[in-house]
C-alpha cells in the first residue's frame, strides 16, 4: 500500500491506493454541531492585505473596471514570475499565487478566440501585440475560428436572432471543476504516476478516433501536471509530494486552482467542495497544537482573498450577458453525507465568516448545500450571514445527493457535478419565449423580420386559439431542439480541439462522465403566455406586413408564481417536453443531456432581443431571471411564489433551477433573532418540498435606489446582491440591469 | 360545509410580523375605523376582490404548512377581522382540528359587551390562540380624533380577554408628534400592566408605504408631513411600554 509520512494520523486505506478524495473525507472529517462562538476576528495581516486589496479594487473601478491588462504575453502555467497583492506585504500572505505578475492584472488568453482576446484589450484602451496576432491568425487557430468555420447558415441566423443565445463560441465554456484537493492530498508525482497508468491502459491496440484523441489528451494532462509543479516552484514550493500540514494543504490546493485560471477563461471557474476536506488538515494541526484558531481562520481568509482576485479580460458583449465581472469561483459548504452524517465542519463556518471578517463579496460564489436536517446552529448562522450580507445562495442537498452523491461540486452558478469524476459541456440557453413567437409567426423573427425558423404556416386568426398555438409551438420547439443540440455539438468539438482543459482534466478521472448542459430562457413568460391564451382572450396585433408584433389580453388568467396548478403545470409540461426533444438527438462524446432553467443576468439581453409576449410582457424588455416568476405576477407573497417554483421536478432539470428572491429586512421579523429563525423556516419549508435553489437577498428597495444614485458612498463599495445564480456588487451592474433588479418584486409585507 | 362567504381583500403567504413565526395572513375587507395612518385603506369599503368559504380558504392556507412547523400558522387581519366574526370562527375551527396556530389581528372596534355578541365571541375565543390587539390611543378623545371611533369597548375587550385567560399581544403604532405623547404612553403602560395575559408588546414604527394607496383611491392622505420615527424615538417608546419585560419579546 502506498503511504506517505504526510498522511500520518489519517484514517482509511482505499484512498491511499487509488485517487479517491471522497473516501479520504468520509474516513476523516469531524462533524461540528456547535455554534459560531469559536470564530475569530481577522488577524492584523489579514486586515493589512485586505486593505491593500480594497485599495486596488477601488482603483480598478475608478479606472473603468480594469486595473491593468496584459498585451504581450500569452497566459500559461509558467508565463509569469511570482506576483503578490503588495510587494511590501508579501511576507504576510499565507497563501500565494496570482494569475499574472501583478494583482488584478488581466491575462491575455487567445485560445478561445484571438479576436475576442484582442477586442478585450482594444475596448479597454490597450493595444494588443502584433506578433501574437500574427501567430494566432497565420500559424495557429483558435476555438472561435473553428466554430465559425463549421457553423451552418441556419446556425448563424439563429445565433444572430438570439433564439439560441449566450453560446460559448466566443469564450471558454468553463464549468469544469478540477479536483484541486488532489494536489494537496496526493502531491503531483502520485497524480502523474496514475495518469501514466491510464495512458498505458488506453485503447485495445485499435487506433480509433476515440482512442487517439484520448491518448493525446492524457499526454497533455501529464504535461499540465508537470507545468503545475514548475508553476509552484516559481513561488518557492515543491508540490511533488502530498501537503504535510494545513498551510501546505491550502497552498497546494490553491495552486491547483490557480493553474486552471491561468490556462482557462471559462465563464465559470468553480473552486468546488473544499471546505470539509481542508478542515481535516486544520483539525489535525489544531489537535497537534501546530496552529491556533486565529491561524486557521487566517488561512481561510487569505485563500478567500485570492478567490476574490480572480479576473478575466472580457469583451463588452460578454459583460452585457454576465454583468458585474463574475468568474463563478463557486465554493460549497455543508451538505449531508450518504451515511446521514452532517458534513458541516468548523471550516464551513470559517468560510462563511470570511464575509464578516472581510465584508460582503460576490466571489467566491458561496453556496450552502442545504437540508433541513443540517445542524440547527449552522442553519441559523448561514441565515444570519444571508441577512447581513446577501452574499450566499442555497441549494438543496436532499435533491442533489441522490443524483450526484455526497462529493459533488457546483460547477457554475447552480449546476452540480461529481467532483473529479465528471465534466460538463456547457451549452447556454434556448430562448423558448422567442420560439413561441416563431410558432405564431411561422418562423419569421419578430425583431429582424427575416425567416430564421422553418417557414411553417403562421397563425392568421385575430384571436389566438390555444390548441392551434400548442400544435404549432410543439413543432417549432422540435426544430429548435435539434438545431440547438447540433450547434452545441459543434461548439464542444471545437473547444476540445482548440482549447482543451488539460490542467483541469488532469485533476479529474480519465474515465470521465460527461453531461451536456442545455438550458431554457424565458420560462415564466412562456407559462404565463400559454395560460393567457388558454384562460383569457388574446388578440393579436399585426403590423402592415401581417407579422404579429403585439398582443392584447382581455380577462384574468392564472400566473406562474401564485401556487396555482393551472399555471404551474404548464411549466412542468414545457420543461419535460423540451428535454425529451433534446434527448432525441446525438450528443457529442455520448454525453448525457440535461437542462436548466437559469439565466444568470442574461435575462436582460435575451429579453431585449425578444418581441412582446402574450402574457403582457412588452417587446424588447427583460425576461424574469431563471425560473423566477415574472415581475408583478406574484400576487400572494413570497411563499406562494416559492411553492410554484418548488413544483418544478429537479430530476428533469438536473443542470439547475435558479430562483432569486428579495425580502425586506423589516418584513422578515421584528428582531435579529426572529429574522434568523424565520428565514430558516422559509428555507426548510421551501427545500423540504424538493425545490432546487434559492438566492436570498435581504434589503429594501430604497437601498437599491440610493446605491444606484450614489455609487460613490463608502457603504456601497462592497454592497453585494444575489442575482440569478451568482452575486455581484450592485454598483458594478450596468444601469439597465440595476433598473431590472429594482423592478423585481421585493417582498416587503409589513 | 358552510355557506358563509368571506369577503377577502388580499392573501399574503409570507407574513412574518403578524404573530409568532411564519404566518398565512388573510386580510378581510371592511373596517369602520378610519385611522389616519392606515396602510391598507383599500380594505375599508367596497366589494371584496376575493370571496371564499372557510373550507376553500383553509385548503389554500394549508399549502403553507411546510413553512410553519411549530412556529407559525394563520393570522386573520384586515380591514377589521371581527366584522366577519362568524367566518373567522369557522375558519379557525377547521384549523384547530388540525392543531394549527391561529391568531386574529384586530382593533377591537366591533366588540360589544352584550350577551348576544359575547356568545359568538366566546366561540371565536375557543379556537383563537392569540389576539393581537392594536391599541391606537389610550386617551379616548385622541382615539376618536385619530380613528373616528371611541376606545372604551376596545379596552373592555382587552379586559375581557384577560379575564378569560386569553393570550394577547398589544401593538401600538408610533407616529412622532401624534401617538408618542409620553404621558399617554405611560397610561397605556399602566393599562397593559392591569391585564394578566399579555405576552408581548410591540411598538410599530409608522411607515409611509401605504401613502400611494390613498392617492390611488383618490383620498387625501391625512398625515401629510408627519415623519417616520427615529431609532431613538422608537427605543424611548419601547422603554416606556417596557417591551423587554414580556415573555415573548421580539
Amino acid at each position: 500500500m502506498t503511504d506517505y509520512t504526510q498522511w500520518e494520523g489519517f484514517e482509511g486505506r482505499i484512498w491511499k491506493d487509488e485517487i479517491n478524495v471522497r473516501d479520504f473525507i468520509q474516513k476523516n472529517y469531524k462533524q461540528y454541531e456547535g455554534d459560531e462562538s469559536f470564530l475569530t476576528d481577522p488577524t492584523e495581516a489579514t486586515n493589512k492585505l485586505w486593505t491593500a486589496l480594497q485599495k486596488l479594487q477601488k482603483e480598478e473601478r475608478a479606472n473603468g473596471g480594469i486595473l491593468d491588462m496584459e498585451t504581450e504575453v500569452v497566459s500559461s502555467l509558467t508565463s509569469y514570475g511570482p506576483g503578490y497583492i503588495d510587494e511590501s506585504l508579501k511576507d504576510l500572505e499565507k497563501v500565494v499565487g496570482l494569475q499574472t505578475d501583478k494583482p488584478l492584472k488581466r491575462a491575455f488568453m487567445p485560445f478561445g478566440g484571438i479576436r475576442m482576446a484582442e477586442e478585450a484589450c482594444t475596448s479597454n484602451g490597450y493595444t494588443p501585440s502584433e506578433k501574437l496576432h500574427e501567430i494566432f491568425t497565420k500559424y495557429s487557430r483558435t476555438h472561435n475560428q473553428g466554430v465559425f468555420d463549421a457553423y451552418t447558415p441556419e446556425m448563424k441566423k439563429a445565433r444572430h436572432s438570439h433564439i439560441i443565445t449566450g453560446l460559448p463560441d466566443t469564450y471558454g465554456r468553463g464549468r469544469i471543476v478540477g479536483d484541486y484537493r488532489r494536489v494537496a492530498l496526493y502531491g503531483i508525482d502520485y497524480l502523474i504516476e496514475k495518469k501514466k497508468e491510464d495512458l498505458s491502459n488506453c485503447g485495445d491496440r485499435t487506433m480509433t478516433d476515440d482512442v487517439i484523441r484520448l491518448r493525446e489528451e492524457i499526454s497533455r494532462q501529464i504535461s499540465a501536471l508537470k507545468g503545475l509543479k514548475e508553476m509552484a516552484s516559481i513561488y518557492g514550493f515543491d508540490i511533488s509530494q502530498p501537503a504535510k500540514n494545513a498551510k501546505e494543504a491550502v497552498q497546494w490546493l490553491y495552486f491547483g486552482y490557480l493553474g486552471a485560471v491561468k490556462t482557462q477563461n471559462g465563464a465559470a471557474m468553480s473552486v468546488g467542495r473544499i471546505s470539509t476536506f481542508l478542515d481535516i488538515y486544520i483539525e489535525r494541526d489544531l489537535e497537534a497544537k501546530l496552529i491556533t484558531e486565529e491561524e486557521a481562520q487566517e488561512l481561510i481568509d487569505h485563500l478567500v482573498m485570492k478567490f476574490r482576485m480572480v479576473k478575466f479580460a472580457r469583451i463588452p458583449s460578454y459583460n452585457q450577458l454576465f454583468s458585474g465581472d463574475p468568474v463563478w469561483a463557486t465554493l460549497e459548504v455543508a451538505g449531508i453525507g450518504m451515511d446521514g452524517r452532517s458534513m458541516v465542519t468548523k471550516n464551513d463556518y470559517r468560510f462563511l465568516h470570511t464575509l464578516e471578517n472581510m465584508g460582503p463579496s460576490p466571489e467566491p460564489n458561496l453556496t450552502v448545500l442545504y437540508s433541513s436536517a443540517l445542524p440547527e446552529n449552522f442553519k441559523k448562522y448561514a441565515s444570519k450571514i444571508s441577512i447581513n450580507t446577501s452574499s450566499i445562495q442555497y441549494e438543496n442537498d436532499d435533491v442533489m445527493k441522490p443524483v450526484w452523491g455526497d462529493d459533488y461540486s457546483i460547477c457554475c452558478c447552480v449546476s452540480a457535478t461529481q467532483t473529479g469524476k465528471e465534466m460538463q459541456f456547457f451549452g447556454a440557453r434556448a430562448n423558448l419565449a422567442k420560439c413561441l413567437l416563431y410558432a405564431i409567426n411561422g418562423g419569421v423573427d419578430e425583431k429582424e423580420h427575416n425567416q430564421v425558423g422553418p417557414a411553417y404556416k403562421p397563425i392568421t386568426s385575430e384571436y389566438l386559439d390555444y390548441d392551434e398555438v400548442m400544435d404549432k409551438y410543439i413543432v417549432m420547439l422540435d426544430w429548435l431542439a435539434e438545431l440547438y443540440v447540433n450547434t452545441l455539438n459543434l461548439i464542444q468539438y471545437m473547444h476540445d480541439k482548440y482549447y482543451y482543459e488539460e490542467e483541469e482534466m488532469a485533476l479529474i478521472d480519465t474515465d470521465v462522465r460527461r453531461t451536456f448542459a442545455t438550458g431554457i430562457a424565458g420560462f415564466s413568460h412562456v407559462i404565463d403566455s400559454l395560460s393567457a391564451i388558454k384562460y383569457a382572450k388574446v388578440k393579436v396585433v399585426r403590423d402592415e406586413t401581417g407579422l404579429a408584433v403585439g398582443y392584447e389580453t382581455e380577462g384574468d388568467f392564472p400566473k406562474y408564481g401564485n401556487d396555482d396548478d393551472r399555471a404551474d403545470e404548464i411549466g412542468e409540461w414545457l420543461l419535460k417536453t423540451f428535454l425529451k426533444m433534446i434527448k432525441k438527438h446525438h450528443t457529442y462524446r455520448d454525453s448525457e443531456a440535461t437542462t436548466s432553467i437559469l439565466t444568470i443576468t442574461s435575462n436582460v439581453v435575451y429579453g431585449k432581443a425578444t418581441g412582446a409576449t402574450p402574457d403582457g410582457r412588452e417587446a424588447f424588455t427583460p425576461f424574469a431571471p431563471g425560473a423566477s416568476p415574472s415581475y408583478g405576477a406574484e400576487e400572494n407573497g413570497l411563499l406562494a411564489s416559492l411553492n410554484s417554483v418548488a413544483k418544478i421536478p429537479y430530476h428533469w432539470a438536473l443542470d439547475g433551477i435558479s430562483n432569486t428572491q428579495t425580502m425586506n429586512p423589516n418584513a422578515l421579523g421584528h428582531s435579529e433573532n426572529e429574522r434568523i429563525n424565520n428565514l430558516v423556516q422559509v428555507l426548510d419549508g421551501y427545500f423540504d418540498q424538493g425545490a432546487h435553489h434559492l438566492n436570498v437577498n435581504v434589503f429594501g428597495k430604497d437601498k437599491l435606489l440610493d446605491a444606484m444614485e450614489h455609487p460613490e458612498k463608502e457603504e456601497y463599495a462592497n454592497f453585494t446582491i444575489r442575482v440569478s445564480g451568482y452575486a455581484v456588487k450592485f454598483i458594478d451592474l450596468t444601469r439597465e440591469q440595476q433598473l431590472d433588479v429594482i423592478s423585481r418584486t421585493c417582498h416587503e409585507h409589513m | 360545509m358552510s355557506n358563509l362567504i368571506g369577503k377577502i381583500n388580499k392573501l399574503e403567504t409570507f407574513g412574518l410580523v403578524d404573530g409568532p413565526g411564519v404566518r398565512y395572513v388573510v386580510f378581510l375587507q371592511g373596517c369602520s375605523m378610519k385611522c389616519k395612518y392606515c396602510h391598507n385603506p383599500e380594505t375599508w369599503y367596497g366589494s371584496a376582490p376575493i370571496e371564499m368559504t372557510p373550507e376553500q380558504l383553509y385548503k389554500k392556507a394549508l399549502r403553507y404548512k411546510t413553512y410553519w412547523k411549530n412556529n407559525g400558522g394563520i393570522t386573520v387581519s384586515g380591514g377589521e377581522a371581527l366584522l366577519q366574526l362568524d367566518f373567522v370562527t369557522e375558519l379557525f375551527e377547521l384549523a384547530k382540528k388540525d392543531g394549527i396556530h391561529t391568531a386574529i389581528d384586530t382593533s377591537g372596534n366591533p366588540f360589544k359587551m352584550n350577551e348576544e355578541y359575547l356568545e359568538k365571541f366566546n366561540r371565536l375565543m375557543r379556537v383563537t390562540d392569540l389576539f393581537i390587539l392594536d391599541l391606537k390611543e389610550i386617551n379616548n378623545k385622541k382615539h376618536i380624533e385619530l380613528t373616528s371611533q371611541p376606545n372604551d369597548n376596545i379596552l373592555q375587550m382587552a379586559q375581557y380577554l384577560s379575564k378569560n385567560n386569553k393570550k394577547m399581544w398589544i401593538r401600538h403604532v408610533l407616529v412622532p408628534n401624534l401617538t408618542d405623547n409620553e404621558a399617554d404612553l405611560k397610561k397605556m403602560d399602566e393599562f397593559i400592566r392591569s391585564l394578566n395575559t399579555v405576552t408581548r408588546v410591540e411598538v410599530l414604527p409608522y411607515h409611509t408605504l401605504g401613502v400611494p394607496k390613498w392617492e390611488k383611491l383618490g383620498r387625501k392622505y391625512p398625515l401629510e408631513g408627519y415623519k417616520i420615527p427615529t431609532k431613538e424615538q422608537i427605543t424611548k417608546a419601547e422603554d416606556i411600554l417596557r417591551v423587554d419585560s414580556f415573555p415573548e419579546k421580539a
